[in-house]
């Protein structure tokens, strides 16, 4: 048995000279990628910023009104954004939400491609489904480690670690949504002469539409909920307070930032879902 | 009469091994025996028919009969394994068993159209895009699209509900989508898979003659799939019965009722209602059977009643009791109210067996039959109540 204990294999021996043979050949890539992004993500924080803060209020405002015509969710948005607002969290709780909406951005971005493909390949997605497995059970911070040695310390990797976390939903939920469609609107629009690419836009998207929906919806959430093991790495955002308060047992500050990012994840959930339960009903 | 389709010596075979039981199928093995040895199933078998132009063709049979199948394979939907199936395109015939992507997209957006048994209707789209949704395939802008459609609609009498979504409509009404959605492709060749099956009764007879009414403005030509006997009687110029993947019968309704071709046809006859079939020649008596008396015929002894003709089979005169019964010549625009008690009907031995009925039942006498060279037989209440009584089922009509 000892034998057997002894020869150890190397696996994460195996999994360090990956990383290191990718930093060493590939930094110009990823260092492309963590510039752009940096980029993108300072700017539209920029230039949230740049409004007087009652505007990004009355504007979500408006939009919970349109999509559900609920004054009590009206009241409810103003009374949260304000609230963050006079707790002093308004900066993180912009560069929060910048970040989850680059994060979900991206991930529907990718996701949707790849979720319609695996459900026109059957192939694609037996190769896939232990991927999404692997990524939605494996603990965030073991991937945090080579994403932060690929990409620096920063906004990025946090993006990226969030991104790795979330797509699997858009994925799985536009597999679902795809591979759901009933088999008699495809021969309907072949019948009257699709292309695959008409298909596709007119018949497929449209039908599996309510599950991608969803998909996006749970993206949203899955991302906001990595915003403290984001800031770990030193993305900005309503995390870092958090994580400050952790390191100085801060009481009222740790209760403040939490409350803040409870917050904000209530407004962005009933903002998104519910136009789509009310569908499913 | 020209032919819009053409089908030779089709199979089609579903599964991804197709040759071998192709192989099999040649060597004359039944479908079961192919579906135990290869696993695959045919759908169906050594088809040939033609469908002449703007006729009615009805594909009937049990489910799993393989009328679907073949429905499906004139537009490409089934894979044509093997043979020959051909589609009238202007003036050529384009053979669907080995076309590429360009005219298949070609021939189903310009061609064929279809009408699904579950209407197939796109659930997110207003009923009058669903209408316009062939057009869209065919890249036409939205405007031009949506005052075709609306046309259509209108045609269907749901002008008005051109801003519903298609769950807001009943059943009926949204197979009328359907027919419309299948006729503003402007095709002349319309495939419809069970239409009415998933309507109700009233519903779907009530659609039935909205299809007649319609066929006969528009003259397309129709192929349609039925599980019903009745339906198929009523609505197809020409029936084709199918079992197990194979075209087993061929021919006029009327010929089907008459001469079912084997136990299978025979049982779906048995059950069907002779009233909307049989047609004057086939339930009439020879004037050679009728009791003669000189050159008087006798069509009722206990009533007295009788007609004379002359040596070319022209009617002179007729008489019950003496008197001289008034004759009508029945034309396909007469009505039962130019008809009294006592008027001695003469009609075309095409006349259908309701017809007639309604006939003697106006008059209260028997209805005479003549074709152009004169008269030829008579309809008498025997000959109703034999053919009610489904008698002259399996017998020769002469």
């Amino acid at each position: 048995m000892n034998w057997f204990t002894d020869h150890k294999i190397p696996l994460g021996s195996w999994m360090e000279l990956f990383v290191d043979w990718l930093t060493t050949h590939a930094a110009g890539f990823f260092d492309t990628i963590a510039i752009s992004l940096e980029w993108l993500i300072l700017n539209m924080v920029a230039i949230f910023q740049w409004f007087p803060v009652y505007v990004p209020i009355l504007m979500t405002a408006a939009l919970a009104w349109l999509l559900h015509r609920s004054l009590g969710l009206v009241i409810f948005v103003v009374a949260a954004l304000l609230l963050i607002l006079n707790l002093g969290y308004w900066q993180e709780m912009l560069e929060t939400f910048v970040l989850v909406l680059a994060a979900t951005t991206l991930s529907v971005v990718l996701g949707l491609p790849i979720g319609v493909l695996a459900a026109h390949k059957p192939w694609v997605y037996t190769i896939l489904r232990p991927i999404l497995d692997l990524m939605q059970t494996i603990p965030t911070f073991v991937y945090l480690i080579p994403t932060l040695v690929l990409f620096g310390l920063g906004v990025v990797p946090g993006l990226i670690s969030t991104i790795i976390f979330a797509i699997a939903a858009p994925i799985r939920l536009t597999y679902l949504g795809i591979s759901k469609v009933p088999e008699e609107l495809i021969e309907a629009g072949k019948a009257f002469g699709a292309t695959p690419m008409k298909l596709l836009l007119k018949v497929e998207l449209p039908a599996a539409m309510p599950n991608i929906m969803a998909g996006i919806t749970q993206c949203i959430m899955l991302s906001l909920s990595m915003v403290v093991i984001a800031a770990l790495v030193g993305a900005d955002g309503l995390g870092k307070p958090v994580v400050r308060a952790l390191n100085t047992v801060n009481i009222s500050q740790g209760f403040e930032a939490g409350l803040a990012i409870v917050l904000v994840a209530i407004i962005l959930d009933r903002i998104c879902k519910a136009p789509n339960a009310k569908e499913e009903a | 009469m020209s032919v819009a389709v053409s089908i030779k010596n089709l199979d089609v075979v579903f599964g991804k091994k197709v040759k071998p039981a192709l192989e099999l199928l040649a060597q004359g093995k039944t479908r079961q025996e192919i579906i135990e040895a290869t696993g695959q199933v045919v759908g169906v078998q050594d088809a040939s028919i033609e469908v002449q132009r703007g006729e009615i063709c009805v594909l009937m049979g049990l489910s799993g009969s393989g009328k679907s199948s073949l429905l499906r394979a004139v537009n490409g939907l089934n894979p044509i394994s093997r043979g020959e199936l051909l589609v009238q395109d202007g003036d050529e015939m384009v053979n669907m068993a080995n076309c590429d992507a360009n005219t298949l997209r070609h021939m189903r957006s310009k061609r064929v159209s279809m009408v699904f048994q579950k209407f197939a209707l796109m659930p997110w789209l207003s009923v009058l895009d669903n209408v316009a949704f062939g057009l869209e395939m065919q890249g036409i802008g939205k405007a031009e699209r949506r005052r075709r459609a609306m046309e259509k609609l209108e045609m269907v009498g749901l002008d008005k509900w051109a801003r519903k979504l298609p769950h807001e409509l009943s059943g009926g009404m949204q197979q009328r989508v359907g027919l419309a959605r299948a006729f503003a492709m402007d095709s002349d060749i319309l495939l419809m898979d069970e239409p009415f099956s998933a309507l109700d009764p009233l519903i779907r007879n009530q659609l039935q003659d909205e299809l007649l009414e319609l066929q006969r403005k528009l003259n397309k030509t129709i192929i349609f799939v039925s599980h019903d006997l009745d339906e198929a009687l009523k609505i197809g110029t020409h029936i084709a019965i199918m079992e197990s993947a194979r075209i087993i019968q061929h021919g006029r309704p009327e010929d089907i009722v008459l001469n079912p071709c084997n136990e299978y046809v025979r049982n779906f006859v048995a059950h069907t209602n002779p009233l909307n079939v049989l047609k004057g020649r086939s339930l009439m008596t020879g004037l050679d059977q009728l009791e003669r008396l000189d050159e008087m015929l006798v069509l009722n002894r206990e009533e007295n009643s009788w007609f004379k003709m002359d040596a070319q089979g022209q009617l002179l005169s007729a008489s019950r009791q003496e008197t001289a019964l008034q004759l009508h010549q029945w034309e396909s625009s007469s009505t039962l109210n130019d008809l009294n008690e006592g008027t001695l009907v003469v009609a075309s031995p095409d006349i259908s067996m309701r017809e007639a009925l309604e006939i003697r039942y106006q008059t209260g006498l028997p209805v005479l039959l003549r074709e152009a060279s004169g008269l030829v037989g008579v309809l008498r209440d025997r000959d109703f109540y034999h053919a009610l009584l489904g008698k002259h089922f399996g017998t020769d009509p002469a």
